[in-house]
């Protein structure tokens, strides 16, 4: 017992480095490809070179009878596997049956048709080449508009008209709005594919133990429960029999935020040749078979009054959802609908999603997974408004930007925004660029023929997914926090982080919630085996909902340990305090490490008190919680080839409340490059034969440092009401701000010359073509 | 073929078919596990090393080649448990997120600093346009080089 009372330092809201990068910056972490096992095996798959075809025959012989092959495996043999899940619904949702090894037809280029399996890697890729498939090739379609034009080739020969759903939403009275307006703007406005392209690629380890009937699968997975449940179910395996482990991850950005063929058919062939196999997709691979992003056409109608006050908007949304559905596939456009009145006050909108089958890729969740395209639209169409009316960008913001006094705001599209000072962010943005000086200097330049744009982006993002009525697979998150006998703390939890710093995030929260040193926490993740089940890390959720279940164990085991701590301390009269328990009449305490033995000790318990310190929350959030923002782009062009330079980037995010800056940051600059990757360079493109003609690092324009302009990160802070931690979340918010941001600045930047939109990527041919032809 | 080279200062005699990647062999066979695979076409950095002082993409070259190389990796890159400045660097200035591309990164960044101790920006990003990081936007990862430079990591 002390009687000295120790004040901690408070460490949520501190820049600390992170606990999780010594293991990084040496080289000792396991990722999947890291790890081998004796008499591991290596896959490789044969996959298709036409995005539509018929399988005539295949024959393995040469294949089979290589050097090293032990089995090589088709369609055939995998056929009784249970199809790759989509995991959305929608009414009237056309669901391909989607094998892991195709039968007898490939819907892309890149649909797996064999595994060959062998003693090497080397000997594996060798035998895969000597696989023949006799093919019929048939036509295919790659663009979307065209898929659902008369006459297209079928993609699902069942469904010729290549529409996989439609799904209307309307909120308020649309008809009288557009009836009502003084002014309709029009516009088609286009969200590219893109390739998430995580910088390790997907990458399984099956190990099937028959005699224990024991299957544990290392996949790179930001959702290692949810494939425990699901490929446990494809390969008709108890769910209890799979143990499933996502080792480090080398990024996801909602790309292994899925169940992919690979991840049942390396179970499968484990089961088959009774040794453990491992795949690890090339980046070729990976660019064809992980999931894409956006693939959006839009169709922006905004109503509004001469004021610039907006009075309703309509979309027609044309979703290219590639060949099949995977995990979220049809439920990402809904996001946008969810997300299409952006932060502003109109309540009359209306929506109609068609989701197509095209001979390419799936699209999926890609960081933002629906609110960057509805975040693009809707902040394109304010400015062309503004454009329209002669009002400043800015000013027509704040005049519709839902006002601090009607918080909870209920949406027209049937959310309700939690809290924000929407205003807050755009003023304190124009404040550090000198707004009225930067139009000034527009201006200036413009009179000496030089090219300035300015652009604002005003966003809302739907972070912490969510209530589980609005989450396919549940919304909650699981943590268990353990005080182990000698007072180390153990905080389990059902968020998988892959780069997000919860290892660090986590221990600050804990170390000031029970007051004890950040050192003695550890926070593990990623295991079947040693976490109760957890959803996942995605949708910007890991700190509001883990986080906070985390919170709520804490409090749990503090009241235990009062208990304890008042028979240890024989007084009715404590509290618990920075890690002790308390009396203060007695000016006397008790230690955790104490209490901690004491618990399991258990020679005296209190009174209906079992021994231990141990407990588990799943905590449901009753509702998303809502960041927002304001991004300012200032570009440059070179009139002479078309080449735009980002002269400032400015972001203030309202995240809530911020545990780490330095990690809040680091989240907001990746965010940035992504979105101005889509901003400026990143498109998959395919040809009319649906070949991926950026099927590589040469062809796709991933940012690389020396395109990269400095980024500057400012905050004002809201705290969420939703969650006791009032955070928000902000894995999401640079991306959805960078691209309307950028692309208004360069549309600004070219509006005297008539330019009204541009669709992205603004490569310096298109912005080249629109200098020298001053039309669009 | 029969080999000799010396990675972090450990001499290594192995066997290897002539095809077999570097990386391959130094993740595969030698166990070093650091460095790490994200394209196998030299676009990406990941597997960036340094053979003879030299930064090279480890998997743009064969095991064979470095016959009788000296051959630093991320491994060897802290030295009696100490880190080195660069790997302190990125560690303090968040300059890494998911940490694939990092081994690389770092390799990378400590050759920029060998060739010029106090870099530009402008250097920086270009002494690193061949490595590809997802995660950070790379503006941290500038600020690890500029305090590596700091402390006189590259002198």
């Amino acid at each position: 017992m002390a009687t000295t009372i120790i004040q901690t330092e408070k460490l949520v809201g501190k820049r600390i480095r992170r606990r999780e990068d010594p293991r990084l910056i040496t080289g000792t972490a396991t990722y999947v490809d890291d790890m081998q096992m004796p008499g591991m095996h290596h896959a490789a798959i044969v996959r298709s070179p036409h995005a539509a075809a018929k399988i005539r025959s295949i024959s393995i012989k040469a294949a089979a009878e290589a050097p090293g092959v032990v089995a090589v495996f088709t369609g055939k043999d995998t056929e009784k596997v249970g199809p790759v899940p989509c995991g959305a619904s929608l009414p009237g949702l056309r669901v391909p049956h989607h094998y892991i090894l195709a039968i007898d037809r490939v819907y892309l280029v890149g649909h797996p048709v064999a595994v060959v399996v062998a003693t090497d890697r080397y000997l594996a890729r060798d035998a895969a080449d000597l696989v023949e498939v006799d093919w019929e090739v048939l036509p295919a379609v790659a663009d979307p508009e065209k898929a659902i034009a008369p006459g297209a080739p079928p993609v699902h020969p069942q469904w010729p008209d290549n529409v996989a759903f439609v799904y209307n939403q309307e909120g308020g009275d649309v008809d009288k709005a557009f009836a009502e307006a003084e002014v309709i703007v029009k516009q088609r406005i286009t969200s590219q594919r893109l390739i998430p392209s995580a910088m390790e690629t997907r990458g399984v380890l099956a190990e099937w133990r028959g005699a224990d009937r024991q299957m544990t699968l290392y996949t790179s997975t930001q959702v290692p429960h949810l494939v425990r449940t699901l490929v446990a179910g494809m390969l008709g395996l108890e769910e209890n029999r799979m143990r499933v482990v996502a080792p480090e991850v080398g990024g996801g950005f909602g790309s292994k935020l899925n169940i992919y063929p690979e991840e049942a058919l390396m179970g499968f062939v484990s089961m088959k040749i009774g040794k453990p196999v491992k795949w690890i997709e090339s980046r070729r691979e990976n660019f064809l078979c992980t999931i894409h992003g956006r693939g959006h056409v839009d169709y922006f109608e905004v109503a509004a009054k001469k004021d610039g006050t907006i009075l309703g908007i309509k979309l027609k949304l044309i979703q290219d959802q590639g060949a099949y559905h995977q995990l979220l596939g049809p439920a990402i456009p809904t996001l946008s609908v969810l997300m299409m009145p952006g932060l502003y006050r109109t309540k009359n909108i209306r929506a109609e999603v068609i989701g197509v089958f095209t001979n390419c890729t799936p699209t999926d969740a890609y960081r933002g997974a629906g609110r960057p395209e509805a975040t693009h639209g809707i902040e394109r169409m304010v400015d062309i408004l503004a454009d329209e009316l002669g009002i400043d960008p800015a000013e027509i913001r704040l005049k519709n930007f839902v006002h601090n006094e009607e918080f909870p705001f209920p949406t027209a599209t049937g959310l309700t925004y939690d809290s924000g000072d929407y205003a807050a962010p755009l003023q304190k943005a124009m404040g550090i660029v000198d707004y009225t000086k930067l139009r000034a200097e527009q201006a200036a330049a413009r009179k000496q023929g030089k090219l300035m744009g300015i652009g604002i982006c005003t966003y809302g993002e739907i972070c912490g997914f969510g209530p589980s009525p609005a989450t396919p697979a549940g919304g909650w998150e699981c943590g268990t926090v353990r005080v182990e006998p000698s007072g180390k703390v153990t905080l389990l939890t059902g968020s998988c982080h892959h780069g997000q710093g919860e290892e660090t995030t986590f221990a600050q929260l804990a170390a000031d919630e029970l007051g004890v040193d950040i050192d003695d926490i550890l926070v593990l993740r990623g295991d079947t085996a040693i976490v109760p089940y957890g959803i996942g890390t995605f949708g910007s959720r890991a700190t509001a909902i883990g986080g906070t279940a985390l919170y709520y164990a804490m409090q749990d085991l503090k009241v235990k340990m009062k208990k304890f701590g008042a028979i240890m301390l024989d007084s009715h009269d404590v509290s618990y305090a920075n890690g002790q328990v308390v009396c203060n009449k007695m000016g006397k305490s008790v230690s955790f490490k104490e209490i901690a033995a004491a618990s399991y000790r258990a020679m005296k318990l209190p009174p209906n008190t079992e021994p231990g310190l141990v407990s588990t929350h799943f905590w449901e959030p009753p509702n998303f919680t809502f960041g927002f923002g304001a991004h300012i782009a200032v570009t440059e062009i070179d009139p002479e080839t078309g080449q735009i330079t980002v002269r400032r980037y400015l972001a203030v995010d309202d995240c809530g409340n911020i545990i780490n800056p330095l990690i809040v940051d680091g989240q907001v600059h990746g965010g940035v490059a992504q979105g101005m990757g889509q901003a400026l360079w990143e498109q998959a493109v395919y040809d009319d034969n649906g070949q991926l003609v950026t099927g590589e690092y040469t062809d796709y324009t991933m940012p690389r440092a020396h395109m990269m302009p400095w980024i500057e990160s400012q905050h004002t802070t809201t705290p969420s009401p939703v969650n006791p931690l009032g955070v928000k979340g902000v894995g999401e918010a640079g991306t959805i701000g960078a691209s309307p941001s950028l692309v208004n600045s360069v549309v600004d930047a070219l509006s005297h010359l008539g330019v009204r939109h541009i669709d992205m990527p603004l490569t310096p041919e298109k912005i080249w073509k629109l200098v020298a032809g001053g039309k669009n | 073929m029969k080999i000799n080279l010396t990675i972090n200062g450990k001499k290594y005699s192995p066997d290897v078919e002539p095809r077999l990647l570097l990386i391959h062999y130094l993740r595969d066979v030698a166990g070093l596990t650091g460095a790490h695979i994200g394209c196998e076409t030299s676009l990406c950095g990941a597997c960036t090393i340094e053979v003879n002082g030299k930064s090279v993409k480890s998997c743009g070259m064969f095991a064979v080649q470095a016959d009788g190389a000296d051959v630093l990796t991320i491994e060897g890159l802290a030295q009696d448990g100490k880190l080195h400045a660069m790997q302190e660097a990125f560690w303090n200035q968040h300059g890494l997120q998911c940490g694939f591309c990092t081994p690389g990164m770092i390799m990378a960044c400590k050759a920029i600093l060998d060739h010029n101790p106090n870099p530009s920006d402008d250097e920086i990003r270009h002494g690193i346009e061949g490595n590809l990081c997802r995660c950070t936007g790379y503006q941290h990862i500038v600020n690890s080089v500029k305090a590596a430079a700091a402390v006189g990591a590259g002198r």
